[in-house]
């Protein structure tokens, strides 16, 4: 859920909105993107391959050693989840290099970093941990597959090997990657909160400044996973503290969004209820966080079903519903027409309530001592909150069912819902100057930028949007390179796993070949002819006029 | 904001809100060094995980036992001397000497290789006298150190080669410009990572 859900997800959403925040019409490196999003389907594509041929990793979200070791699972298992992980993971990589150089380098002209939206403040964020934090997935999972493979003594229990190494190194990635997942969520409540409030973003500067200091503390404090490894008092007071202080930062941008909505006229549409749902849900998960964080508590609480409730009250809590507000917010940018109110009601309802009914027993299942893992549990006096907590999870299942009902609906219904102004929520940034959806060019003209909510400013102004003497227009040419490389990857993956040495051979020699042809072609851009541009941006003003 | 407030009403023109031709800023060179922080990143995890095992033995040899000092620093110095002759061939790309840039690089290929060469008679030769990364966790790790930033050495060597085939093809232009600086940068950085190997690893395993 978190590989291949909610990462593509994030990446996804940053992938649409980032550029058009930023005024710029496309990311710094096209064909890198292209590349990067091929590998993420390529390792998904592996992982899917495992249902049918062979087996995945039984191991756990983080596979530790030994269970993950050859003795431990001989099978092909753990290797597919290597080897789709080390493929994604490029591409993961790959784009966070891509992302933070468009923001630095792509910005609109006047748009000081300091005037960007608060959404491309925090995907900036998320890409300097995906940079700074994949590498170490990388290396940790290279040496897991040598231990496996050629037998060498990284993580083994023999011949020096130590197994707290893998533990420690995996979670030097996978800490920041839950903020990699959390940061962009609270961009999009962020952006949500000032629109249908209909305010500026209370405390702008305050937010930046708290996102900047997750994003260090996050660093910082790996250790909190693993209290009961027996680091010793002082180097579990520094992580337990470390981990306490992230409360701060994430409380200060709480109270922005409640100074936010304090006194503006609030609309509350599905985006706006969705946030509202998460400041309750994530306040309450991130109490538990920090009463965890204490290593005394911790050594009580550690692999129980508290520890569970927790990661999904700010997983669920957090991320999930600020994926449901993103969707909600940025659906009708993307497609054109607004995702219907009814059944997204319905999603909304369903999930919150089946959130509390599911998961806020097991904080009283994990306090009475039920630890995580378990098919079986012999205390009947515990059974009334197994029982509530099923009820939850059936709940859940309807809030599914009903977004997919939701999807289906809205697309039968999209005449009537659709969006013909490009600015169907009264937005504040620059997507939503531009048409829905937005042409490939996404703005026919650079926007200058004055004030941090740069849209509301030129609507306060009286803008009118250019209607002649358009220029072509610079755009990358279509290539099928990303796609062949990334396929080879995944051959040379498969490869890998089934150790099919001549497979991996022949691919990844094919691989290497193939980037080395790529390089040969230096003629990658074209211009979209003025009379293209001036016919998109023509159609676009009489449906403005007929709407009006 | 300032502005806002005293203009809260007042019509600009729309003009004023954008502009016919925008070019961002060419951010290759950023992105590389970005990529360079993140494999960077990547020898961290490979020197910590040398540092937790470098003494785990398992009754196998120590660093003292088997590291051949002398012919790693002649080693050493062919890595840092094709740094030099790099440095040259930028020197001539600078000049716009199409000749020059390719006899610099082949130099710097050349000396690359012999380093590939020695470090490959080196791994040999443990190997034979049965020290494979399969013998301790301390020889494990070594050999992911050392083999990794061979390997990066050995992907420096092949994109040389693909880099001199272009420039000799279409000349020194604004691309290739770009990339031999690209692969400088690498080239420069897979030293400074073995000066990190040679002084963590080699020097303080023989101390």
């Amino acid at each position: 859920m978190i590989f291949f859900v909610a990462m593509p997800m994030i990446v996804g959403i940053m992938n649409f909105v980032v550029p058009l925040q930023l005024g710029t019409r496309d990311v710094a490196f096209p064909f890198l993107n292209n590349f990067s999003f091929w590998m993420t389907a390529a390792g998904a594509g592996l992982t899917m391959v495992s249902l049918f041929v062979g087996e995945f990793g039984k191991t756990g979200w983080l596979a530790f050693p030994p269970l993950s070791g050859i003795q431990g699972s001989p099978g092909v298992g753990v290797d597919y989840y290597i080897w789709s992980l080390q493929i994604a993971g490029v591409g993961t990589l790959l784009s966070g290099i891509n992302f933070m150089v468009t923001i630095i380098k792509n910005r609109a002209p006047g748009m000081t970093l300091m005037k960007m939206p608060i959404f491309t403040w925090t995907a900036l964020c998320t890409n300097i941990l995906i940079v700074a934090a994949f590498p170490i997935l990388t290396v940790v999972l290279a040496m897991l597959s040598m231990d496996r493979m050629l037998d060498t003594h990284f993580f083994t229990n023999d011949m020096g090997g130590n197994m707290m190494m893998y533990v420690n190194l995996i979670w030097i990635w996978g800490h920041p990657e839950v903020y990699i997942l959390i940061l962009p969520a609270f961009g999009v409540f962020s952006e949500v909160v000032a629109t249908f409030s209909g305010k500026r973003l209370f405390g702008y500067t305050s937010m930046v400044y708290a996102t900047i200091v997750i994003t260090v503390l996050s660093y910082l404090v790996w250790l909190h996973h693993f209290f009961t490894m027996g680091a010793g008092a002082s180097v579990n007071a520094f992580f337990g503290i470390t981990t306490m202080i992230i409360s701060i930062p994430t409380g200060a941008k709480l109270f922005n969004w409640l100074f936010t909505m304090y006194r503006g006229r609030i609309r509350f549409e599905l985006p706006m209820m969705w946030t509202v749902s998460f400041m309750v849900t994530f306040t309450i998960g991130g109490m538990t966080g920090v009463l965890l964080a204490v290593p005394p508590a911790d050594f009580v609480l550690h692999n129980s079903l508290f520890l569970v409730a927790h990661f999904h009250n700010v997983i669920i809590g957090g991320v999930l519903f600020g994926m449901f507000a993103a969707i909600n917010y940025w659906f009708p940018k993307a497609f054109g027409y607004k995702l219907d109110d009814y059944w997204g009601k319905w999603s909304f309802w369903l999930w919150t309530i089946g959130f509390y009914a599911a998961f806020m027993p097991l904080y009283v299942l994990g306090l009475m001592g039920v630890t995580r893992r378990m098919n079986h549990f012999d205390d009947s006096s515990l059974q009334i909150w197994f029982v509530i907590a099923a009820i939850g999870a059936l709940m859940i299942l309807g809030g599914i069912v009903a977004s997919i009902i939701q999807f289906v609906v809205s697309y039968r219904r999209r005449d009537e819902l659709r969006d013909h102004t490009g600015d169907i929520w009264d937005g504040r940034t620059l997507e939503w100057s531009t048409s829905s959806p937005p042409p490939q060019y996404n703005f026919a003209f650079t926007p200058v930028v004055y004030d941090n909510d740069s849209w509301t400013d030129m609507k306060k102004h009286g803008y009118e949007r250019p209607r002649d003497g358009f220029l072509p227009i610079h755009m990358p040419k279509n290539t099928a390179a990303g796609f062949v490389l990334a396929m080879l990857s995944a051959a040379c993956g498969f490869g890998l796993v089934w150790h099919m040495w001549p497979l991996v051979g022949v691919s990844f020699v094919a691989l290497i070949g193939g980037f080395i042809i790529h390089t040969f072609n230096y003629n990658r851009d074209y211009h979209i002819p003025a009379e293209d541009v001036t016919r998109i941006e023509n159609e676009r003003s009489q449906q403005l006029d007929r709407y009006a | 904001m300032t502005t806002n407030a005293t203009e809260a009403t007042q019509n600009l023109p729309s003009s004023h809100f954008y502009v016919r031709e925008h070019h961002p800023e060419q951010g290759t060179l950023l992105g590389f060094w970005l990529y360079l922080m993140s494999d960077c990143l990547l020898f961290a995890g490979l020197f910590a995980t040398y540092a937790v095992l470098s003494n785990s033995y398992a009754g196998g040899p120590s660093g003292a036992d088997i590291f051949d000092l002398p012919l790693v620093a002649l080693n050493t110095s062919f890595l840092l001397l094709s740094s030099i002759t790099y440095g040259f061939a930028m020197l001539q790309m600078q000049l716009k000497r199409v000749n020059g840039t390719l006899l610099w690089l082949a130099v710097t290929g050349l000396l690359g290789a012999a380093f590939i060469g020695l470090e490959l008679y080196e791994f040999a030769h443990l190997l034979s006298e049965g020290y494979g990364p399969q013998r301790s966790a301390f020889l494990t790790a070594f050999f992911a150190l050392v083999g990794t930033h061979g390997l990066h050495v050995s992907f420096g060597i092949i994109w040389l080669i693909v880099l001199m085939v272009q420039v000799k093809r279409f000349g020194l232009n604004a691309e290739n410009g770009r990339r031999l600086m690209c692969l400088s940068m690498f080239w420069h950085f897979l030293d400074v990572v073995w000066i990190g190997v040679f002084t963590f690893v080699y020097l303080m395993g023989v101390l």
